[in-house]
Order: C-alpha cells, then structure tokens, then sequence
C-alpha cells in the first residue's frame, strides 16, 4: 500500500489525477460536504429537541416523525442530526491527535535511530499485537467509561500505524539520491529535512489520515455501542443503534443512526481510496499501464 | 553466542557438533525462524505487561468491583481481600506474582461467574473460533477471488463492482450490519434461527471440541448438527461481509503492484502466454502480501466478534469481554486480552513460517 514515493517535485506541474475525477469520488465528496452541512447548520435542521422526550414511543415513520421514534419517544430524525454532531468533529479531533503523535513518533524513530526508534517501534508492535477495538475496549473498560476515555483507549490504539508509515517514510527518503545530492550540496539538515523529505511524507500521510477517518467513526460508534464510550442520553450513533437492539422491532430506531454511520464512513474511504491512488506513484503507473 | 535455534541446526542436519560462525550463515532459515520466535515470544511478555499494568494503574477500584460497595465498606474485609490478590505489596512484586499465577494458568477469578476466568475462556473460545473459522474459509476464497479478478480487471466495469462492494463491506458498522441481517433474515422472513448457538429446546452435543457442529457430528446427532449450521448463518454473514470486504481490497492492490514490476513486464516481453504470466508471475508474487492480510484478518474478525456476538448472544469471548467489560470484570477483561493478544501473535508468528517456506528470498537474508 503507501510505500516510497518518488520526489515530489515543488511548483510541478500539477493536473488533477485521473483517480480524482471518477464518479465514486464525486459521490464521496458530495455526501461527506452533505455532512459537513449538516454539522455546520445542524439545530436549525431538527425539527424537534433530540432530547424531547414523549409519551409517543417507538412510533413507527410518519410526517410528524420522518424517522419515527425511539424507546423514549424522541425523535429520530433530529437525533441523527444531533449525532453528526458527536461523531464527526470527535472523529476529527482522533484523527488529527492520532496522525500528528504517531507521525511524531514515527519520524522522531525513523530520524534517530538507535534505542529511541527501537523503543518506539517495539511499543508500536505491542500495541499492534491486539485487534483494535479489543485493546480499545480493554482500555476504556480500565479507565471507566467516559467520552474522553473513549477518546484516550482510540488514541492508544490507533498512533502506531501512522508512526510505522511516517518511519517507513522518512527512512526511504533520507536515504534518496536527490535528497543526500542536496546534503551535499551543502544544504542544512534541516533545510533538507522540510524541502526534500517532509514533502515526501506528507501526501500519503494525508491520504492515510483521509482513510483513518472512517475507522474512527467506526471504532467511536463502536465503543459506544457496547457502552463503553458516550453515556444516554447523548444523541450518539452507536449508543442510538444500541437502542435499536433492545428494539429490534422498530428496526427504525437503528436502521436510521446506522445508516448515517455507514454513508460517512463510505464517502471518506471512496475519497481516501482516490487519494492515496493519487498520491501514490505507484498507483499511478499502475493507472497508466492498462494491465494485461 | 549462539541463538537458540542453533543445536536443532546441527542435528537437522546432521552436522557436527559446535557449529562454527559460517555455519550459522549456512542454516539463514533456521536463523529467521529463531530470531521470529524470540520476537514472538518478546512480544507475548509485553502483552502480559499490558495487561497488568492495565489491571493495575486503573482509577477504577477493583476492591469495589468484585466485593461491592457495602463489604469494600469494611475495611477488615477489604485488607483481608487485597491480601489475597497481592495487592499489598509493591508493584514488581505484584507483576511477579502475576506471571507467576500465569505460568500457571491461572488467570483469576471473574466476579460476573465466581468462576476461574480460564473455565470460562474454556467455554467461550470455541465458539468464538468455530464462527470465525467459518467466516474465514468463506472470506478467503471468495475475498481473495474477487480481489485478484478486480486487479486483473483494472479500471473494468468488474473491478468497479469489486471495489464499490468491498468498501461498503468494510464501510458499514458490523454492530449494525448484525441486528439488520437479524431483522430481515430471522424476525421479518423467518427464514433463518435467531440468536445463540442452537435453538433453546434442543440438548447440546456431548463437548469434545466445543465446536458445536463437529460435537454434534461426533455424537452422530445430524439433527443438531444441522441446527447448529442454522445458527453459524446470519452472524456468519455478517462478519463475511466485512472480512471478504478487506480481503478484496488488500488482494487487488497486492496483484496490482506485482502487475506493476518489471519482471511481470519482461515476462509478457518475451511472449509468455498470459496465463503463465498471471498464476506463475503475478499471483506467486502477490502471495505474501495476501497471506498477510489473511492472518490480519482473523484479528479483525475477533474484533467483528465482539460486536456481533453482541447482537446474537453468541456465549463466545466477544460476548463474555462485552459483559466483564460494561461490569468493570477486569480479571476476565484481562484474560480475553491475554488470549486475543497471544492468538494473534501465534497466528503473525505462523505467518512468518509461511513466509520463510513461499519465498526463498527470507531464506537467504
């Protein structure tokens, strides 16, 4: 997958790959700015209090609910408004902390060398040896459930990744013709560090960070679900589809909040998937050279 | 000094005694699979540091936890009770004390049962493994399948299909997936049993294996054994979904970037037919990069485990790490930890065999 890239070449001409300008990817882009939208403007979308509650329970999809009602009568629609809310700024925040520790970390490691990369990148590997949402769970169970435990399990168990692919990284680059011909050139190592090397890093980082979003709603909605990250009665989506188990009757109360989970999770990897293509050169070539 | 593979080296094959350093180079395998093995089992020591340190740095109290706010009132019974867990001595000697308990299975108590945690593993492992070996089979051949024809494919109307499928397969929320594959397929059609593992009425098979379907083989029960395949269906299709999602995906670009080097090139170059080219160029080489992701995948599907068991009441270890969890039930939580934790190291550890025995390049290094 992300691998070694090519020097990126600074004020090159640039077009719009190919990848960019498929239809999956204009899909992606239309429903995640819908998101965008709805969290933007959000209140002034519900057309009720998503904390209402109302003697009209488990109402199945009417005009006056368009989404119906859960096991305390609120409404649905207005929840999943709501929820956007939690879920998506919260999976920014994950993503951006995960990326920016674990890229740290990871060119910290790669850059040195030594016992600090064999300390950081043996942590790395202990954290990989759980499946994600076990550790996740195991930690957020150990620290008590709570919104920001949640976070903190997520953001334990999810930096090692980007440290791997930024170690990876900045060790193809260092090593790269044009990078040492510009040392010794006499250019500072610092000066080669963020002209010939970060330049490198940072697009498939990115296109990583663009992927990752998805699993952070995924992991966040998760943890939720199995009680172990928001507390009721937040309008969150894991925690409304949860109510949907002890329901499964009015398969509405989960039906819509999982929905709403599945179209953002979907249009992020359809447009990290065009990213990394993009942004890998490798893939690329592979784009160029119609395959057998 | 020698690693540790190194007197197996000799005798494997039969040379002399006292290997010398030349030696050494010669037996690179037997090199890779001691160096594999010590990592692994470095590995495995760092899991039980996890899981101590977890169990034991939590604000959370346990004393509170398994007594109860009324005996963790007492402070005679409370003093009483950390001495028997060891928790009145110093940290170290508390790791200590809990490898020690370790080497000898024992891995505590779960304050949900009253039972040792290992009993309860006992009960819930298999069936956790018999559904996500289910899964597997099913994910591989048809993941892999789709993956390598969508790669072949590049850019066709076949390898859209693969792609828009698998990333709505890995997309939707397994919890989700889970109670609307219940909905539709046992409440609303009827078609298929709903939760547990065979239905209510019905005498589970003497436990052999505690695979349920091979127990009730065993005990020659064809009745319960079709029952118990009823019941692998619906959360079996849910996980598929999700596993023949991430199989397709890492399949295709694995045949793409084998499809993208020169050798492949050349192949072609020299007028190869093109299936010669594909199953003794292409798919040998993405061969690696797939069984990777195949042993990944069973790490993932304990992870879907957790969330589908959920939903169908599977008594395996995502349910019983679901329950010790939402209870603050830290020896059980920490007990599924161990065994997830070292399952995956055992599997990553097989993988690395296989790697050694498929490419000959891990042999010379």
């Amino acid at each position: 997958m992300t691998t070694v890239s090519t020097p990126v070449l600074p004020r090159a001409r640039r077009r719009v790959p190919e990848s960019l300008r498929s239809p999956l990817t204009a899909v992606g882009v239309v429903v995640a700015a819908v998101w965008l939208l709805v969290v933007v403007l959000g209140p002034l979308l519900q057309p009720d209090d998503p904390l209402a509650q109302s003697p009209d329970r488990l109402a199945p999809i009417s005009a006056a609910h368009w989404f119906g009602t859960d096991s305390l009568g609120r409404d649905v629609l207005s929840r999943v408004i709501a929820g956007a809310r939690i879920s998506i700024p919260l999976s920014l925040l994950l993503v951006a902390l995960s990326a920016s520790v674990g890229s740290l970390l990871g060119a910290v490691a790669g850059l040195l060398g030594g016992v600090v990369d064999e300390v950081v990148m043996r942590v790395a590997d202990l954290v990989l040896a759980f499946p994600t949402i076990i550790l996740a769970m195991v930690i957020a169970a150990a620290l008590g459930p709570s919104l920001t435990n949640a976070v903190i399990a997520m953001l334990v168990v999810t930096w090692p990744q980007y440290a791997r692919v930024t170690r990876s990284l900045v060790l193809g680059a260092r090593d790269r013709e044009f990078v040492v011909a510009g040392r010794l050139l006499g250019i500072g190592w610092f000066t080669s560090l963020r002209r010939d090397v970060v330049p490198n890093v940072v697009g498939p980082v990115f296109a990583l960070t663009t992927l990752d979003f998805g699993n952070a709603i995924l992991l966040l909605s998760g943890l939720s679900f199995l009680g172990l990250g928001t507390v009721p009665p937040t309008p969150e989506w894991g925690l409304m589809v949860s109510d949907g188990v002890q329901n499964f009757t009015a398969w509405w109360v989960a039906a819509f909040p999982g929905l709403a989970i599945c179209s953002i999770v979907l249009a992020f990897n359809f447009i990290g998937d065009a990213l990394r293509d993009a942004l890998d050169p490798r893939m690329q070539k592979a784009v160029g050279s119609r395959a057998l | 000094m020698p690693p540790s593979g190194e007197p197996l080296t000799a005798e494997a094959v039969g040379a002399p005694a006292a290997p010398t350093a030349p030696d050494r180079a010669r037996h690179p395998l037997l090199r890779y699979l001691a160096v594999r093995l010590g990592i692994s089992v470095l590995l495995v020591w760092g899991v039980t540091l996890v899981t101590f340190v977890l169990t034991n740095l939590v604000p959370a109290d346990p004393v509170a936890a398994v007594l109860g706010d009324a005996a963790a009132a007492d402070p005679e019974v409370v003093a009483q009770f950390r001495e028997e867990l060891g928790l009145d001595r110093s940290l170290p000697a508390q790791y200590l004390l809990y490898l020690q308990r370790l080497v000898h299975l024992d891995l505590g108590t779960s304050a949900q049962t009253r039972r040792p945690v290992l009993d309860d593993l006992r009960d819930a492992v298999p069936a956790t493994v018999e559904l996500a070996l289910f899964v597997l089979v099913i994910s591989v051949v048809v993941g892999v399948g789709i993956g390598i024809l969508a790669a072949l494919r590049h850019r066709r109307f076949a390898d859209d299909v693969v792609r828009v499928v698998s990333l709505v397969g890995i997309s939707a929320p397994t919890f989700w997936l889970a109670l609307i594959v219940f909905y539709v397929g046992f409440f609303r059609l009827g078609w298929f049993p709903g939760s547990g593992r065979l239905d209510t009425q019905l005498v589970p098979p003497p436990q052999v294996t505690g695979f349920m379907t091979v127990d009730s083989l065993l005990a020659g029960q064809t009745a319960t054994f079709v029952n118990a395949l009823g019941h692998l269906l619906l959360p079996g299709l849910v996980l598929t979904l999700y596993t023949v999602g991430l199989l397709a995906r890492f399949s295709r670009s694995a045949v793409l970037d084998v499809l993208n080097q020169e050798y492949v090139t050349a192949a072609r170059a020299k007028g190869l037919p093109s299936r010669v080219v594909t199953f003794r160029y292409v798919l040998r080489g993405a061969l690696l990069p797939i069984l990777t992701v195949v042993g990944l995948s069973f790490g993932s599907l304990l992870s879907g485990a957790v969330l589908t068991e959920t939903v169908f009441v599977w008594h395996g270890l995502g349910q019983y790490a679901y329950q010790a969890a939402t209870r603050l039930d830290l020896q059980a939580v920490m007990g599924v930890g161990l065994v997830v934790g070292i399952t995956y190291i055992a599997i990553n550890f097989v993988v690395d065999l296989l790697y050694a025995v498929i490419d000959p390049r891990v042999r010379r290094q």
